[in-house]
């Protein structure tokens, strides 16, 4: 039992140490921001990565939730007056609550029909932001007041640093800690086969509804840290290029395995960061990657140099 | 009445161009069960390439001709380079390639080209025809026109060629057709070839009425998706009914609602398609084999 907790606590405890030594080497606070961008990213992804690497279902519309967690931190304050920490956890209910209504339909389908479902239910969130310019601003977006948590604004991108890093080794914790209970394992013998699953007595509709709704809260949450973050917002945060960013970084960590969103996430994010002089490029490589691992890192960075660690064991 | 008729003939001229879309979608998926998310990028490099090639001071029907051939070129190059290497691969990880290869056309598109709107002159000028109170561009009789030619030539050659016969057994079941010598592979890069081809013949058809961009693929890739599925997907008539469909929708609702939803018309109704009458119209259940 201690050996298990152990093995299953390993990569959160290693994100951890390395999240803590990190600002250590930081030359400057530029590199507070981007590792604060990646951990958001790695938390919207790690939720992504509940539902597509181990409930096999896949979402090209997450950056919809996204959206939604982002418009709460901007929209709650500035014609509700509630206060943005508060609204982060309004923006995460009703992502909760648009993930069941949305999700008790559209998980029903299957492979390229709930790819496309829910690349409509992103874009459609999409547009609602960018049309309703009374409330969102439209296409030009709004300004996010700071959280103020205790009386205190939080500024600064080291700060940032340190609340989303935090907030994605709790997330990462709990992924795991789903993983291995009962619904977990439900959800992973739903990817194998979900007739054997059924014939199991799994009740495939609820897990895989369960699923999404977390995935989207992952989501939401990431999208309101975002918005606070850099304190504007605009539609093209619920974009289809971000959903499917989302998912170049599952597939290129490793669908799966939630270390592996952050090392999507992380190379995602920091990629472009260090490669300016190719900014033009950026969708060209995005696209490109994605082909190539497909082709030939279908198991992605995490999983792939595991199993090599692995056979070196042997 | 006159207001109607507007309405119904602008989404018949869009909706035969989603229908192009809807068929390019339908043969790939018929050939091989893929859904090719690229297929609104082939539009796009239609129209943009013409516009560029017709600036460098190519007659426009060369330009027009030139584009579709460079587009089924990299129709054939998708297939040949990213679809082929990945044939055991799932359809998950199909579809995130083709989604790939999007973004990249997309991607270099914006290189190539520039990040500009561009239009095309109309073929036969851009006074409007006055018909039953309802003025109607000279374009949209070309653009119905032509997917009318296409619609035809395509079901003819499918039907009446050794090789049409060929997709058809493909299609119906690629094991029994590669028993009988059918190379199934040449069938599926044929298949990308003439998306391409169709594609990038709608996005030259549409250009001189919608203007192009690098980024215009992917909402006629979407809405060519849902008049698809609106049809039933892999059936051919479904695609040219569901096209027609959706553009008629699509501007009822920007005439009598609002024309900033208008793009959602498509996304609801591919939800509601998908959860109402999956099979969609034309479509047949599929049923599962365990």
């Amino acid at each position: 039992m201690r050996n298990l907790l152990e093995i299953r606590l390993l990569p959160p405890l290693a994100v951890a140490a390395i999240f803590v030594t990190l600002p250590w080497f930081f030359p400057s606070a530029y590199y507070y921001r981007i590792g604060a961008l990646v951990f958001i990213f790695a938390l919207a992804v790690a939720g992504l990565n509940l539902l597509m690497g181990f409930a096999g279902q896949v979402s090209l519309g997450h950056a919809g939730f996204l959206g939604i967690g982002a418009y709460s931190v901007a929209v709650g304050p500035a014609h509700l007056g509630m206060p943005s920490w508060l609204c982060v956890f309004a923006g995460a209910a009703l992502s909760a609550i648009v993930a069941f209504l949305v999700g008790r339909p559209i998980l029903r389908l299957k492979g390229h029909y709930l790819a496309v479902a829910t690349l409509g239910f992103g874009l459609l969130v999409a547009i609602v932001l960018t049309n309703e310019a009374g409330l969102t601003g439209g296409p030009d977006g709004m300004t996010v007041p700071r959280l103020l948590l205790f009386g205190w604004s939080v500024r600064g991108s080291d700060v940032w640093y340190w609340i989303t890093g935090a907030t994605f080794i709790v997330g990462f914790v709990l992924a795991l800690n789903l993983m291995k209970s009962p619904t977990g394992r439900a959800l992973q013998a739903i990817h194998d086969s979900e007739i054997a699953a059924r014939l199991l007595g799994i009740d495939i509709a609820r897990k895989k509804l369960a699923i999404f709704i977390i995935s989207a809260v992952y989501a939401s949450v990431a999208g309101s840290y975002l918005a606070l973050f850099n304190g504007h917002v605009t539609p093209d945060v619920a974009g289809f290029l971000r959903s499917i960013e989302l998912v170049a970084m599952v597939v290129l960590g490793g669908m799966g395995s939630i270390l592996g969103s952050l090392v999507g996430a992380g190379l995602l994010v920091v990629l472009p960061q260090a490669l300016t002089i190719f900014h033009e490029y950026e969708q060209a490589l995005l696209g490109l990657i994605l082909i190539v691992f497909m082709i030939f890192l279908r198991r992605g960075i995490v999983p792939s140099v595991a199993a090599v660690v692995s056979g070196w064991r042997k | 009445m006159a207001e109607l008729l507007q309405f119904v003939f602008s989404g018949l001229t869009v909706g035969a161009i989603y229908a192009l879309v809807a068929l390019g979608f339908t043969l790939i998926y018929k050939a091989s069960d893929i859904i090719n998310f690229a297929q609104g990028e082939f539009v796009m490099l239609g129209g943009m390439t013409t516009v560029f090639v017709a600036q460098a001071g190519v007659s426009l029907p060369l330009a027009a001709l030139i584009a579709v051939i460079v587009t089924t070129a990299i129709g054939l190059a998708l297939h040949r380079f990213a679809i082929e290497p990945a044939r055991e691969a799932t359809s998950v990880a199909l579809i995130m390639i083709t989604i790939g290869a999007s973004i990249f056309l997309r991607g270099m598109a914006q290189i190539v080209f520039d990040r500009r709107f561009h239009s095309l002159p109309p073929l036969f000028g851009a006074d409007p025809i006055q018909f039953g109170g309802a003025a109607i561009l000279p374009q949209s009789l070309v653009v119905l026109a032509s997917a009318t030619a296409i619609v035809i030539i395509l079901w003819l050659f499918i039907e009446r060629t050794i090789f049409g016969k060929a997709v058809i057994a493909t299609a119906a079941n690629r094991l029994a057709a590669r028993l009988i010598g059918v190379d199934t592979r040449r069938i599926v890069a044929f298949s990308f070839a003439v998306s391409a081809a169709i594609g990038a013949t709608a996005g030259v058809l549409i250009t001189p009425i919608a203007l192009t961009s690098y980024d215009a693929g992917t909402l006629l890739a979407l809405k060519g998706f849902a008049a698809a599925m609106l049809g039933g997907i892999g059936s051919a008539p479904g695609a040219v009914v569901g096209g027609i469909l959706i553009g008629m929708f699509e501007a009822l609702a920007a005439g009598y609602v609002s024309s900033n939803y208008k793009d959602a018309v498509a996304f609801l109704i591919i939800l509601i398609v998908l959860i109402a009458i999956p099979q969609g119209l034309f479509g047949r259940a599929k049923i599962e084999r365990v």
